[in-house]
């Protein structure tokens, strides 16, 4: 809603606040206030002059030389350029010394060897949004109605003199979609008094009756409660007076004639939409207000043929529909220049119905918003009177006696009831009874207070967002002004803040991974059906959940993994040159085993981690070195082990969809109830690799929530050794396929309670023990907790050991 | 042969004070006290003495070795001294050039920020509460006062996947959950931070999939003047103690009052600047107090209790933190974006 500072001071003296003053007052008071704009884009200088004649310029066809009076005390030379100029018209002048918006200065000047003494002006020359002018008006220079005074400054004719305040509406407040509303607003704020509009004043009845010539019934009862409509005989359709075209283009509304622009403007004024019929297209003198009929069809005044359904309200003559409801008037009913008799409507449609129709077929207009926000019952009278008794006045219109009306239920009047307490306990307050006396006095809601403070409040109509206490309470709360509640502090008991489990667990992930040196990575959870197909162990045997209405095929159906975002995130990094990548995301995948969703889905947590390029890059000292299967799978057993879950975790040979298959680990967890895969690590797979243009590229993804279940942050202390270890370290040669955490599995298993511990250090391959052959070097560590070992039962132990992995893997020790 | 020691000692004393090396220093010990050196040679002869004169003798003998022991020690140690100094002037590095480095990851600055927040209100006393991001009608927009025809729950403005079941659009549902879940018991204080979702066409200012925290709190008589004074708590820890807060009445269907809650502009400290357009201010939450039909879906009695909601967008808060100009940023995992919120 755009409301003009001018306008507005009709109905409210706004003495000593500038519009930016009410702008702030406003935006304070609940009704924000975006901008203030003047109307006025730099104009200076520029009147009102008469051409009294027009010659062709002697060396120029497109140019006329004109004698202006511009009210000056001589006439004025001027040269236009314009085709609409003419002689006996009265037109903006910018004088010698005048300035326009853009900065332009007028100066004396000689346009093709011909004297020129100022400017004739385009309401674009003035500032004026060519858009909003009638459509006579957009070429050419600006043509004053012949009324207009000789020599008056422009700015006062045209009213630029204002501000417009550009009100930013919450949905509840659409009160305020009406200057009547805005002036209500401004006097619960200020206190001032309201002058409003006497509707009934400038009606001019004839001894003619309505219901001579007019009947009107509604059929449609669940979508339209109120239905009003005047006759106005004899009505001359011309242009509306300047000054109502000016109100209206300040507001944002093109001028078109004075009935619609009337209509138009009452609209603005009371926020009650109207629409004006040509009664002689209006069959049998009959209106009703019904459903639309299956298959029928309405051209639309903006010519657009409307199939509409059975859902949409229409208005009906005897034999057609000659308008959709609140939304746009029929072309077979429209007013033209040859109109002489109208019918004006005023009605209530249902909020919900003109919305569905206005969406449905993309026709939204300042009538149509105001229905969907449901208009004031109240109003549809002094509405309907109101631009009757303008069209009378400025249009020559009879208005015949009486108004044509059908209506189904007049409104309750909405009572509140609250106390003092209730106030004060709600805001902390310590308002008086007389201060709430005096909010709802300026508000102009009738009120009555018994003895124990209690209050009843009528609220009137025109506040529909008004229903319960605690509406009342805001109202107070904001004109008391929200500065005014003091600031407190919960009393009560003191309760003690946490992390959940799994929150602490997910902090702890990203402490270890950014530890690791990865960056943490937000993906969108939305992917493409595709996508979702990469990675098949890790969906789950999931269907992919679509959107109803995506914004694109790429955003389509909820991610089932992780890793596919995080394929897309190091592709755009490669793009970017950053090569060096190691990135990880916490997030959910979504999970169903239906086709369509009955139910929520499965949210699933996990972690997501991605390396590629270098773990380090090369530098002074030293070179680059590549990342690798293990760098993926030590960050991860990190995670495991700062998270009390090393014991539990097995890494296994795994061949999964989308990764290399021979360089890829299931990663399993032993629980009580067996052992389960939660996720995999590994080489993505070459093709993937192609398909991404990625290099090498080592990913894991898990599933989080047996991890947030068995990982354990108790610890257990052991006392320090006191007696020494024993090294021994042994080389063995096995078969390639030997996998090297079966031999330390072996060796555990077969060492016993001596073996403080066993680790690889080395793996070689080559020709030297044979192509098939690798050579597994470990060290272990032996010791006793009670006493220092002895030299042979080492070596016993530790034959033992070898033994073993001999039966076991045909291993030879390496000599 | 007293006589003949002094002299030594005189003549060793001497040869000792010249010496400007380890080698010679070394020869000349030989010379003098070694096995085959002077002074055994000298002492050597203490035999032919008598029993009176051996002892003296051999006491001169010993101060004249001590004297001269002394001397060559003291001359070693200088001669390490400056071994060592010397070595370690060889061992010099250029301790300018970089070190070996070791590589630093980064929290996302959505978390980042998300988490300053939450350890905020856990210190206030608030639990964390989640909910999920598919959701059904009924807790998105139903119990939070959001009918069937509520322009913001429009097919347009929304993820649906059924009729019934959406991509939540705000965090408020957790609410719901919250207080369904509370069973009726006080207090209820919460934070609930999480994705949302919205039909929006991504631009530097919109995402159509975002971060919120939303806070309720519930009590028996929890006053809008307590949710000044929270607000005004966490943004003082969360900016700075000189920040101050403003509340304007707006409108959310899940408050009554509602306000709109704009802080002291951190980049200017309030006089107006580019930033928050002159005015001083920044917006950056939303709140109210929990409408009466919102504590009843939520199985509490507005007669008995009332409640605060508020709602902040961490995309903005972390844009404005950081004074980042595109939202897009958040969503690219650019490593060289990423990296810039390594520091604690």
């Amino acid at each position: 809603m755009n409301v003009s500072y001018r306008w507005l001071s009709d109905y409210i003296d706004l003495s000593g606040l500038s519009a930016q003053d009410l702008a702030e007052m406003m935006t304070r008071g609940g009704i924000e206030i975006d901008s203030v704009p003047s109307r006025n884009a730099g104009v200076n200088g520029v009147v009102v002059g008469y051409v009294k004649t027009r010659e062709k310029h002697p060396d120029a066809d497109k140019l006329s030389v004109c004698t202006i009076d511009a009210g000056t005390g001589e006439d004025l030379q001027i040269v236009c350029g314009a085709a609409n100029i003419g002689a006996d018209m009265k037109v903006p002048v910018a004088l010698v010394g005048a300035k326009l918006p853009g900065g332009l200065d007028i100066k004396r000047a000689k346009l093709r060897g011909v004297e020129s003494q100022g400017m004739i002006c385009s309401a674009k020359e003035l500032g004026i949004n060519d858009k909003l002018l009638p459509k006579e008006q957009q070429e050419g220079i600006l043509i004053l109605p012949p009324d207009t005074e000789i020599g008056r400054d422009i700015l006062d004719v045209l009213a630029l003199n204002d501000s417009i305040l550009e009100l930013d509406l919450t949905p509840n407040r659409s009160d305020c979609l009406s200057m009547l509303g805005v002036a209500y607003e401004v006097a619960a704020l200020t206190g001032r008094p309201l002058e409003l509009p006497d509707p009934g004043k400038d009606l001019y009845p004839t001894t003619d009756r309505t219901s001579d010539h007019l009947s009107v019934s509604i059929s449609a009862t669940e979508q339209c409660s109120l239905y009003s409509a005047r006759y106005i005989k004899g009505v001359k359709v011309a242009s509306a007076p300047q000054w109502i075209q000016n109100r209206l283009i300040a507001a944002g509304i093109r001028p078109i004639n004075n009935v619609v622009d009337i209509t138009n403007y009452v609209m603005l004024e009371y926020g009650q939409p109207l629409h004006a019929f040509d009664a002689a297209k209006v069959a049998g003198g009959r209106i009703d207000v019904r459903l639309a009929k299956p298959g029928e069809v309405l051209v639309t005044l903006d010519g657009q043929e409307r199939k509409l359904e059975p859902q949409m309200l229409v208005i009906v003559d005897a034999d057609k529909a000659i308008a959709l409801a609140g939304v746009m008037g029929g072309a077979n009913s429209e007013v033209t220049l040859e109109t002489t008799d109208i019918i004006l409507e005023s009605a209530k449609f249902d909020g919900g119905t003109v919305r569905r129709t206005s969406r449905q077929l993309g026709l939204r207009s300042e009538a149509s918003v105001r229905f969907e926000k449901e208009v004031d019952p109240n109003r549809v009278r002094a509405a309907l009177d109101r631009a009757a008794g303008l069209i009378a006045r400025y249009g020559n219109g009879l208005v015949t006696e009486g108004i044509a009306e059908a209506a189904v239920s007049s409104p309750e009047p909405v009572i509140v009831e609250l106390s003092l307490d209730r106030i004060n306990g709600m805001l902390g307050t310590e308002l008086s009874s007389l201060e709430i006396k005096t909010i709802l006095s300026r508000l102009q809601f009738a009120s009555e207070v018994n003895g124990d403070g209690r209050w009843t409040v009528t609220i009137p109509s025109r506040r529909p967002d008004i229903t319960r206490d605690v509406d009342l309470v805001e109202e107070f709360a904001r004109l008391h002004g929200y500065d005014e509640i003091p600031t407190t502090l919960i009393e009560g008991p003191t309760t003690a803040g946490t992390l959940t489990k799994p929150q602490a667990i997910r902090r702890e992930l990203r402490s270890i991974l950014t530890g690791a040196g990865l960056h943490e990575a937000i993906c969108y959870s939305v992917t493409s059906v595709q996508r979702t197909a990469l990675f098949k162990e890790l969906s789950g045997g999931s269907n992919a959940i679509s959107l109803a209405m995506p914004m694109s095929e790429e955003r389509s159906v909820l991610r089932t993994t992780l890793l596919p975002s995080l394929l897309e995130a190091a592709a755009y990094n490669l793009t970017r040159k950053n090569n060096d990548l190691a990135l990880f995301e916490i997030g959910n995948v979504y999970h169903t085993d239906e086709v369509a969703l009955s139910r929520l889905p499965q949210e699933k947590p996990r972690a997501a981690l991605l390396l590629s390029g270098n773990r380090r890059s090369a530098s002074w000292n030293r070179s680059a070195e590549p990342v690798d299967f293990y760098d993926a799978k030590g960050a991860l057993e990190k995670v495991f082990e700062r998270l009390g879950l090393a014991g539990r975790i097995a890494f296994v040979a795994a061949q999964p969809e989308g990764f290399h298959p021979g360089r890829t680990a299931a990663i399993a967890i032993h629980t009580e109830h067996g052992t389960e895969t939660v996720g995999y690590v590994g080489q993505l797979h070459p093709e993937l690799q192609r398909d991404f243009d990625l290099p090498d590229t080592y990913v894991a993804e898990i599933e989080l929530a047996l991890i947030y279940e068995y990982s354990d942050s108790h610890i257990e202390y052991r006392a320090l050794p006191r007696y020494p270890s024993m090294e021994r370290d042994i080389a063995v040669v096995v078969d390639r396929g030997v996998a090297g955490g079966a031999l330390t599995e072996a060796i555990v298993a077969s060492a016993g309670e001596l073996l403080e511990s066993v680790k690889v250090f080395d793996v070689y391959t080559g020709d030297r023990i044979g192509s098939d052959k690798k050579s597994v070097a470990l060290a272990l560590v032996y010791r006793h907790g009670e006493r220092t070992l002895t030299d042979e039962e080492v070596t016993e132990t530790h034959a033992r050991v070898l033994a073993q992995l001999e039966q076991s893997f045909g291993a030879e020790l390496r000599k | 042969m007293k006589e003949r020691l002094e002299a030594l000692r005189k003549e060793a004393l001497e040869q000792l004070q010249g010496v400007a090396d380890a080698a010679t220093l070394n020869d000349l010990r030989v010379q003098y006290l070694g096995k085959k050196g002077q002074l055994t040679e000298i002492l050597r002869g203490m035999g032919a003495l008598s029993a009176e004169e051996r002892p003296v003798i051999g006491q001169v003998g010993n101060e004249v070795r001590a004297a001269i022991e002394a001397v060559i020690a003291e001359k070693q140690e200088g001669f390490d001294r400056a071994a060592t100094a010397h070595r370690l002037q060889a061992e010099t590095i250029d301790v300018t050039l970089p070190g070996k480095a070791v590589n630093v990851g980064s929290v996302h600055p959505l978390n980042k920020v998300a988490q300053e927040i939450e350890d905020i209100f856990i210190g206030m006393g608030y639990t964390i509460a989640e909910g999920p991001e598919v959701e059904t009608d009924f807790f998105n927009f139903e119990a939070l006062n959001l009918p069937k025809n509520h322009p913001a729950r429009d097919m347009q403005d929304s993820f649906y996947i059924t009729d019934e079941i959406l991509l939540r659009t705000h965090t408020s549902p957790v609410q719901i959950r919250t207080m369904k879940a509370m069973n009726g018991k006080t207090p209820v204080k919460v934070i609930c931070p999480g994705k949302v979702y919205r039909r929006d066409d991504d631009d530097a200012t919109h995402s159509f999939m975002f971060h919120q925290i939303e806070g309720l709190v519930i009590g028996p008589n929890i006053r809008m003047s307590d949710l000044k004074g929270t607000l005004l708590q966490f943004v003082q820890e969360m900016y700075g103690p000189q920040m101050q807060i403003r509340l304007r009445p707006s409108f959310f269907p899940f408050t009554e009052p509602s306000a709109e809650v704009d802080v002291t502009c951190a980049q200017c400290g309030g006089s107006g600047c580019r930033m928050c357009k002159h005015t001083g201010w920044i917006e950056i939450l939303g709140c109210g107090m929990v409408h009466p039909k919102v504590l009843e879906h939520g199985g509490y009695d507005p007669k008995e209790v009332t409640g605060f909601a508020f709602g902040m967008g961490v995309e903005r808060i972390a844009l404005l933190k950081y004074d980042i100009d595109d939202i897009r940023h958040f969503y690219a995992n650019d490593t060289k974006f990423l990296s810039q919120f390594a520091k604690i």
